[in-house]
């Protein structure tokens, strides 16, 4: 019993980071999956969406601290729609230079985006705290959760002590439900906005730009909303990461987890469509969990099983793409209930 | 020293890490002229050349006669045959992961040869770490005394590195410019179609031009480790934004402009640690990158 409260305490926790993981995607399907976008810079959006929440929603500077700004305690919707905001606003900014520009030029302006954020990350620790990170973001609703569950397990003396292990993870479940219940909100405006003349202008200017204009379209408008859109769900899945690790440091926001397995989540899991964004993002949320324990079994140093696992999920991207580039579930061929 | 006094030595820092830059831009650049992609596994060759060099480096210096330095110099004449033996060991690398992934794409929109970039340079730079570790590597720990040139103070690797930089761009503009496959390159950068029709062995070009822009690459990632003392995985990933920059700067696609992008891109990125943290200097990078795009997204040579 007391193993199986461990197993399900395990998948609770997984669920919540592939949950988070799957709004990345569903916000980079948005840009690349209906429109077209490539954005290689996707780690950018989510950690200004991370710090932006811990800034607005997170304690005030500690003594210890270096930084001197935010940490205003607001709540934390404030603190997700904040991070939604700012995240647009520099999507707007990046898609103001370069949605008018080839592809190439949006792929190297997200990817140089990233690169400096990582550095202002890094070392302006006035605003946040450097590689130090930032520490106590408050989860919501934790105290009373908490609370509430300690009053009952001490009221209720004789318990088992796996009954009580399940009950002290019961803030894990209840963030599980918060995550998977701004997903399905999120899957479902989605799949409306997909199936609306708005997405399927999205659709024909990824299949041909020229054609969508010469409809009276106004194409770079159009990418724009998209790519805007897509980065204020990756900031937003910013905000709930923070609110969950309560800690907030610059490793997180790496390119690798911050933006290739997004892409390699995307590609899996079928770009286009969101049934797929969310598939993806939990399988290979999984694929990556289970390489992490099956590398405990092998006899290589930990830099060499990291570095193996990364050329597993990149090899998996380059075959997916040469042998099955629509993923696993592909994209949906008619999208309008009238063309059925 | 204030800042503006700095200037001339800064300067002269820039032609060195110009020269770096310039060399791995230009592969870069050609590739994208032929393919038409941005390639993001081009840093990763970097790296890939700068651990081949070393390998092979370990190896002549067991032999007695390479072992010692050229003058002055960081490094003796176990460098030459390693440094060949890394640009042609990397352009055969890149030939042959253009034959394993990219050749299977070659109809494909270019933005799918990006992608399959992105995947190709994780795997890269990851194999890498899997077998030479995480820990710094140098080509040599001698220390070098500065001298004096022209009122400013460079190492003598400084100096080579400037001057073989140089070297190897006049190779590439004789090369582009007087042989057969050069000009088909040209040829094939300028209209792919008109260039089959007249006969020309796309395929023959394509694999050129990986050699050659990987082999440059190579060379940049080999100087790059002489010049910083360091070589890690993460050496080109690290190079990445300046080497757009160039690119951008001097217009995609082509090798002349990422010649003198990379130089620019070199020198303002020295020359702005006069005045903030030598940290943001892919900043800078970027900053260069973004006004350019706004200005004159061409490039400063390039169509449009």
């Amino acid at each position: 019993m007391e193993i199986l409260v461990g197993i399900l305490n395990y998948f609770v926790f997984f669920s919540i980071t592939a949950g988070i993981y799957a709004v990345v995607t569903l916000g980079l399907n948005v840009q690349w999956g209906y429109t077209g976008l490539f954005n290689i810079g996707v780690a950018g959006f989510y950690a200004v969406g991370a710090y932006t929440s811990a800034l607005i929603s997170g304690p005030p500077p500690g003594s210890l601290d270096w930084r001197v700004f935010g940490g205003w305690m607001l709540p934390f919707p404030v603190g997700l729609l904040g991070s939604a905001l700012v995240s647009a606003l520099l999507a707007l900014f990046i898609g103001w230079i370069t949605i008018r520009l080839r592809e190439d030029y949006l792929a190297i302006a997200t990817i140089g985006i990233a690169e400096v954020l990582r550095l202002i990350i890094k070392n302006e620790a006035w605003l946040t705290n450097g590689v130090w990170g930032i520490k106590n973001i408050p989860s919501p609703l934790l105290g009373p959760i908490q609370g509430a569950v300690r009053s009952f397990i001490a009221s209720h003396p004789g318990m088992p002590p796996w009954l009580e292990r399940l009950l002290a993870g019961a803030y894990d479940w209840f963030y599980l439900l918060l995550v998977l219940g701004f997903l399905a909100l999120l899957y479902f405006t989605l799949e409306r906005a997909l199936r609306s003349p708005w997405g399927r202008v999205l659709r024909a200017i990824r299949e041909d730009e020229v054609a969508a204009a010469a409809q009276g379209k106004n194409v770079a408008s159009f990418k724009l909303q998209a790519f805007v859109i897509g980065a204020a769900l990756m900031g937003m899945a910013g905000s709930l990461y923070a609110h969950y690790a309560r800690f907030l440091s610059v490793e997180k926001f790496e390119p690798f987890y911050g933006t290739f397995i997004v892409w390699v989540m995307l590609v899996t899991g079928g770009a286009g469509n969101n049934k797929g964004a969310i598939l993806g993002a939990f399988l290979i949320w999984g694929l990556w969990a289970l390489t992490d324990f099956l590398s405990g079994y092998l006899p290589l140093t930990d830099v060499q099983t990291g570095a193996l696992r990364i050329i597993l999920v990149g090899f998996l991207l380059i075959v997916i793409i040469l042998f099955k580039p629509r993923g696993i579930l592909g994209e949906e061929r008619f999208v309008s209930r009238l063309l059925r | 020293m204030g800042p503006w006094e700095r200037l001339p030595q800064l300067f002269a820092y820039g032609l060195v890490s110009g020269s770096v830059i310039t060399l791995g831009a230009i592969g870069l650049s050609l590739t994208h002229s032929i393919l038409r992609f941005a390639n993001f596994a081009h840093g990763d060759l970097m790296t890939a050349g700068a651990y081949i060099a070393l390998g092979f480096l370990l190896v002549f210096q067991r032999i007695p006669a390479l072992r010692g330095h050229f003058g002055r110099l960081s490094f003796g004449p176990a460098m030459i045959p390693a440094f060949l033996l890394a640009l042609l060991g990397t352009g055969i690398l890149a030939i042959a992961i253009d034959r394993l992934v990219y050749r299977r794409l070659r109809r494909a929109r270019p933005v799918m040869l990006l992608m399959l970039s992105v995947g190709v340079a994780f795997v890269l730079r990851n194999l890498i770490l899997f077998s030479a570790g995480a820990d710094p590597y140098y080509y040599s720990h001698r220390i070098q005394r500065a001298i004096h040139i022209l009122g400013v103070r460079l190492k003598v690797d400084q100096v080579f590195i400037i001057a073989l930089g140089f070297v190897l761009v006049v190779l590439l503009h004789l090369f582009l410019t007087r042989t057969r496959i050069g000009k088909a390159m040209r040829a094939m950068a300028d209209n792919p179609e008109l260039a089959q029709v007249t006969g020309i062995d796309t395929e023959r070009v394509i694999a050129w031009t990986w050699g050659i822009g990987a082999a440059l690459a190579a060379a940049g990632g080999i100087l790059s480790g002489i010049e910083n003392k360091l070589i890690t995985p993460q050496l080109g990933w690290q190079a990445l934004l300046p080497l757009f920059a160039a690119v951008v700067l001097g217009g995609i696609g082509s090798p002349y402009g990422a010649m003198a992008g990379g130089m620019l891109i070199g020198i303002t990125q020295e020359l702005s640690t006069a005045f903030i943290s030598t940290a943001y200097k892919p900043a800078v990078a970027f900053g260069i990158l973004v006004l350019m795009l706004i200005l004159r997204p061409q490039g400063l040579f390039g169509r449009r």
